[in-house]
């Protein structure tokens, strides 16, 4: 193997594996990676003896069999003759509704306080600073719990609602009944209804998508690309003559003159909840197990938030501000135009890490009987079939998957906003 | 050769876990004390008392088995667990038995892979109602909001007691008895539903239980009992055993009060004898001491002493024997002979 022109070489020895510093990082890594396997193994060997001594083996053919068990609130339809895949998928939805409802409400909650706490005003600073500081400093869990308790003892029961005199009336016209088992807010229905498409069949996926709303959506769309076309006209109008023809009556025509239209055609009006028996009935129910998630943790989340958005406005020099300020700029336009854009690029990485945060918490569901999917897939389900590791492994890949496309959506967001850097 | 020593590796640890399972016994004895499952505290069954010592109708089943084993009937370990936990914890080993209003049920039994020893209390699915609500009977719920512990039997029962007498209702899913009854009386539902006697226990530690009444259907079966894991046969015996010990005394009249003057000698009564260790090995045959049973009966009385201080008429739960009478009495409760 040696050939007389390279420099003299000895012998591989194995000792050198270790005391040359040209093999010894490599070995130390081979041997950390062999550990690493070992490991893994043993976790898997061991599990599958445990479970094979019970006379358990891993299966998930539960999936396919009668849940059993009902879901009280469920964007499709479901009841408990159902499988358990159809209550797994119930519940995942149920996950998405709430995390997406809680990172909507955390961002508009999180910017606006992290703004204010910026503020010069001693009262609105100190009030903001009072809030962060007590919802970062107290378990979300705590959070969920007692807003749940707060709602369950404080508000009105239906039976209050009913008799000779009643102690409880509804709010708002008679349009919204505050009870302590959820709000009950209008409904819109159709009397001209175009109907639904049934997609997937009978099979645990199926699901229904109403036609009234991909219309309405079809018209929003092109009412708002309609509006846009009109903007960037006006536009290109300004650059050439410098004169920006008024437009906004015709940009807000565009999009509200068919959108009404529609409704009127599908014959739109309002279903009122009314009480009926034991409970009211009509109306959108929003339970007080989701309010209660959903306020615990957009409150809890946006407290974070803020602080990210107040770093990030306080990581941009004070010298934007004196700049756009001698321009002449007002100080929400300073805000709106100068500072914020410049400011996201700071707060969109640490923002993400809020929003899975936000989704994973949503996983305390149980605490007040939301029926997330950790509740049905990783509660009753695993509960009543005894499976523990499948559901578990169902659990975490389901969770996986939210935030890794959390993630990459954000991600592309931040690249978007990363494109403007100059 | 990285292949082989990985392969090797996975034996020796397959190995190693195999030889870890099975032996309760001896792994109780060794350590000294019983891991015993119970309620997170349901009055009567099992919950801590004024000075935090745990019990109840469940829990002296698990001091019985303590006393057989251990002859200490404070040799326990109570693991309080809700109904969605207590089979985890049974199946990892993080407890020795469970005894917390168990249902035996064929899935539980054949498919979750757990033996159920016995039965120690014959129960059945109630509901509970505010008086004020003016119903008579379940089949009028229709449309209320109905309270449920999750993780149990009585949640499919519900579903199927709704369905079959077409009528809808909306499940409001709780953790433990101790939510169940904040939302119930705070109205977030409209009845409770659980076992009758979970039922009677709960509104027992209502301020004015009186205004609170069980509606007469009693829509399923649920025959509660202590249960171990699959696999064990002899740990199974033990617990078996130690249950049917305190029946078969409350059939032959082996009290607290009595239980020292029958087992200082043997007595004209084969059975009891056999019973006490003053006759035969029936403990050495289980594993355990001589005065096994003994020890079981001392520790907190016979089948009958325990429902009468737990649950029985003179206590605030006021529940009469009914279907848990001694089969003597017309009831269902009968252990096999002690031979
Ligand atoms: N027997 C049923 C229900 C058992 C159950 O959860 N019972 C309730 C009320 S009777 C209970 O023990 N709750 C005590 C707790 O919340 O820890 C089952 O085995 O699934």
């Amino acid at each position: 193997m040696t050939t007389l022109s390279d420099p003299p070489k000895e012998g591989f020895q194995l000792s050198q594996l270790i005391y040359d510093t040209r093999y010894r990082s490599m070995t130390i890594q081979i041997v950390a990676l062999i550990g690493f396997l070992v490991l893994i193994g043993w976790l898997i060997s061991n599990t599958a003896q445990n479970l094979a001594d019970l006379g358990k083996e891993p299966s998930f053919r539960f999936l396919s069999e009668p849940a059993g068990y009902d879901i009280n609130q469920r964007l499709l339809e479901y009841d408990s003759q159902d499988t358990h895949l159809r209550a797994a998928l119930i519940g995942l939805l149920n996950t998405l509704l709430v995390a997406v409802m809680g990172c909507i409400t955390a961002t508009i909650i999180g910017v606006t306080v992290g703004v204010m706490r910026l503020s010069n005003n001693w009262l609105v600073s100190r009030l903001t600073a009072v809030y962060v500081e007590m919802f970062r400093n107290v378990p979300v869990l705590l959070w969920i719990v007692f807003i749940m308790a707060v709602l369950i003892e404080t508000l009105p029961a239906p039976r209050d609602f009913r008799g000779e005199t009643p102690t409880a009336s509804m709010s708002l016209n008679e349009t919204v009944a505050i009870t302590n088992r959820g709000v009950y807010v209008p409904e819109p229905l159709f009397s001209r209804s175009l109907g639904d498409v049934h997609l997937f069949g009978n099979s645990g996926l199926r699901f229904d998508v109403s036609l009234d709303l991909i219309a309405i959506l079809l018209v929003l769309g092109l009412g708002l690309f309609a509006s846009n076309r009109i903007k960037k006209r006006a536009d290109s109008i300004q650059e050439s003559t410098g004169d920006r023809p008024t437009t906004w009556y015709l940009r807000l025509g565009v999009v509200v003159l068919p959108l009404v239209a529609l409704l009127f055609a599908l014959g739109f009006y309002l279903g009122y909840p009314e009480l009926k028996g034991f409970n009211f009935r009509g109306g959108t129910h929003l339970r007080n197990s989701l309010i209660a998630l959903w306020l615990a943790l957009s409150l809890y989340t946006a407290a974070f938030i803020a602080e990210i958005v107040r770093a990030g406005i306080m990581a941009i020099n004070k010298g934007q501000t004196e700049a756009a300020a001698a321009l002449g700029l007002r100080s929400n336009r300073i805000m709106n135009l100068v500072i914020l854009p410049q400011a996201l690029r700071v707060i969109i990485p640490p923002l993400i890490s809020n929003y899975l945060n936000l989704t994973k918490n949503s996983s305390l569901a149980i605490a007040v009987g939301y029926m997330d999917i950790t509740g049905t897939l990783g509660g009753i389900t695993l509960n009543q079939t005894g499976r523990e590791l499948e559901t578990l492994l169902l659990l975490m890949l389901c969770y996986l998957i939210i935030s890794l496309s959390i993630s990459a959506v954000m991600n592309w967001y931040n690249e978007s906003v990363k494109l403007r850097e100059r | 050769m990285k292949k082989t020593v990985f392969l090797g590796a996975l034996t020796v640890a397959g190995l190693a876990a195999g030889a870890a399972a099975a032996g309760t016994l001896d792994d109780v004895k060794a350590r000294g004390k019983l891991n015993c499952g119970v309620t997170t505290g349901l009055v009567g069954f099992a919950a801590p008392d004024a000075n935090g010592e745990w019990s109840g109708f469940d829990v002296a089943v698990c001091r019985a088995v303590a006393a057989a084993v251990l002859g200490d009937s404070k040799a326990v370990e109570f693991v309080p667990t809700t109904g969605k936990t207590r089979f985890t914890a049974l199946a990892s080993g993080e407890i020795d038995m469970l005894a917390r209003n168990t249902t035996w049920t064929f899935s539980r039994d054949v498919d979750l892979k757990f033996t159920f020893v016995g039965v120690n209390y014959y129960d059945g699915q109630g509901f509970m109602v505010p008086k004020s609500l003016g119903v008579s009977s379940a089949k009028e719920l229709d449309g209320s909001t109905v309270c449920i512990q999750t993780g149990t039997t009585t949640e499919l029962n519900l579903a199927d007691f709704f369905r079959a007498n077409n009528i809808s209702y909306e499940p409001v899913p709780i953790e433990t008895n101790a939510e169940g009854q904040q939302q119930y009386l705070a109205g977030a539902c409209d009845t409770y539903t659980t076992d009758a006697s979970g039922l009677a226990s709960t509104r027992a530690t209502f301020e004015n239980p009186g205004d609170h009444v069980l509606l007469p259907e009693i829509i399923s079966k649920e025959p509660l009992g202590p249960l171990v894991r699959h696999g064990d046969d002899e740990w199974g015996d033990v617990v078996r055993w130690s249950l049917n010990a305190l029946i078969t005394a409350e059939e032959l009249g082996v009290t607290s009060a009595n239980i020292g003057e029958m087992s200082a000698a043997a007595g004209d009564n084969p059975e009891i004898n056999r019973l006490l260790g003053t006759e035969g090995n029936l403990g050495e045959m289980l594993g355990l001491s001589a005065d096994w049973a003994k020890n079981a009966i001392s520790a907190d009385g016979n089948f009958g002493e325990i429902f009468e201080k737990h649950l029985g008429e003179s206590t605030p739960i006021g529940l009469a024997r009914g279907l848990n009478a001694q089969w003597t009495e017309g009831g269902l409760i009968y252990s096999p002979p002690f031979r």
